[in-house]
């Protein structure tokens, strides 16, 4: 494997960890939450509501 | 407030790796002797501090809404994580962070490995240790940093940080075995949940979010985490016990 590829990969590890529904999803919910913002509408419950979604889904996912 | 959490968070997180790099370490020193995992060792803290000392004034550069924005979605994706794991392990779904087998399994390792030297050091010993504490570090040195967008994030960071390598270098030197009597899965999930808090908090100021009560609404973001984690233990234990009632 070369040395790119290994960086790449231990950055992807470090970053993203063992879900990357996680790590989309939170990217997701920030974005959309600026989204709204942007259209003056008031979003500060949206990400407590995106964080036990993206929790709920991962643990779904891992003890399926 | 927030730095009294923040302090918390880095000390829990802190705590918790060098536990872990503390096993790695005390594993290659009581097989091989103790003069070159202590200098990977000090290698490695070195290239960490440079990390903190290098990012984290290179912060102050970037516009404070854009800097909370990622650094609150660094903080979301690592706090998840950590929860995650967490929350398997206390529910019976992931097996419960066992120092004692791990230092036994990097002694035989150290054991079986071949004597090399490099400028003078015994080179499996000190890039063991080296990597050990540098990939167990390397997480705190991005939590530390990343509190740098709060004002005085960083030096209280870095302070805890240290406070927690010192109770840690300590004990080890004290116990001389793996401190495996450290609730590690209770400190991972302490850890999660700050993190978890401060990534959405920030994230979504970040983001152009105002907060009902400003600053006051971490605490209110804390306990709704704390308490929506503390459920989904609970319903995963019963999964997992009706899961394994199953089966026998």
């Amino acid at each position: 494997m070369s040395y790119v590829v290994r960086f790449g990969r231990f950055w992807w590890d470090f970053v993203v960890g063992d879900d990357w529904l996680v790590a989309v999803g939170a990217v997701a919910g920030l974005g959309g939450t600026a989204a709204l913002v942007h259209y003056d509408v008031t979003v500060w419950w949206l990400m407590p509501l995106v964080v036990v979604a993206l929790l709920a889904l991962s643990l779904r996912r891992a003890i399926r | 407030m927030s730095l009294s959490i923040l302090f918390l968070a880095a000390f829990a997180a802190s705590a918790v790796e060098m536990v872990e790099a503390l096993t790695i370490v005390l594993a290659v020193g009581l097989t091989r002797g103790w003069r070159s995992p202590l200098i990977g060792t000090a290698a490695a803290f070195v290239a960490l501090a440079g990390i903190v000392g290098a990012l984290g004034p290179a912060l102050t550069l970037v516009p404070i809404g854009m800097l909370r924005l990622a650094v609150g979605g660094l903080l979301l994706v690592f706090g998840l994580q950590w929860l995650r794991k967490a929350i398997l392990r206390a529910s019976g779904f992931k097996a419960l962070h066992d120092e004692d087998e791990i230092f036994a399994r990097e002694r035989e390792t150290a054991r079986l490995a071949g004597t090399e030297k490099h400028a003078g050091l015994d080179w499996f010993a000190f890039t063991l240790s080296f990597k050990g504490v540098f990939l167990e570090g390397l997480e705190v040195a991005f939590i530390v940093v990343s509190f740098g967008s709060t004002k005085g994030g960083v030096p209280v960071a870095a302070a805890a940080a240290g406070v927690a390598l010192v109770l840690v270098a300590i004990t080890g030197a004290v116990v001389r075995g793996p401190l495996s009597r450290v609730p590690e899965n209770a400190l991972k999930f302490a850890v999660g949940t700050m993190l978890t808090t401060f990534g959405t908090f920030w994230g979504a100021e970040g983001a152009g979010v105002s907060w009902p009560g400003s600053d006051a609404a971490l605490l209110g973001v804390l306990a709704f985490v704390a308490v929506v984690s503390l459920v989904l233990v609970h319903v995963l234990r019963r999964v997992h016990g009706a899961a394994l009632g199953a089966t026998t």
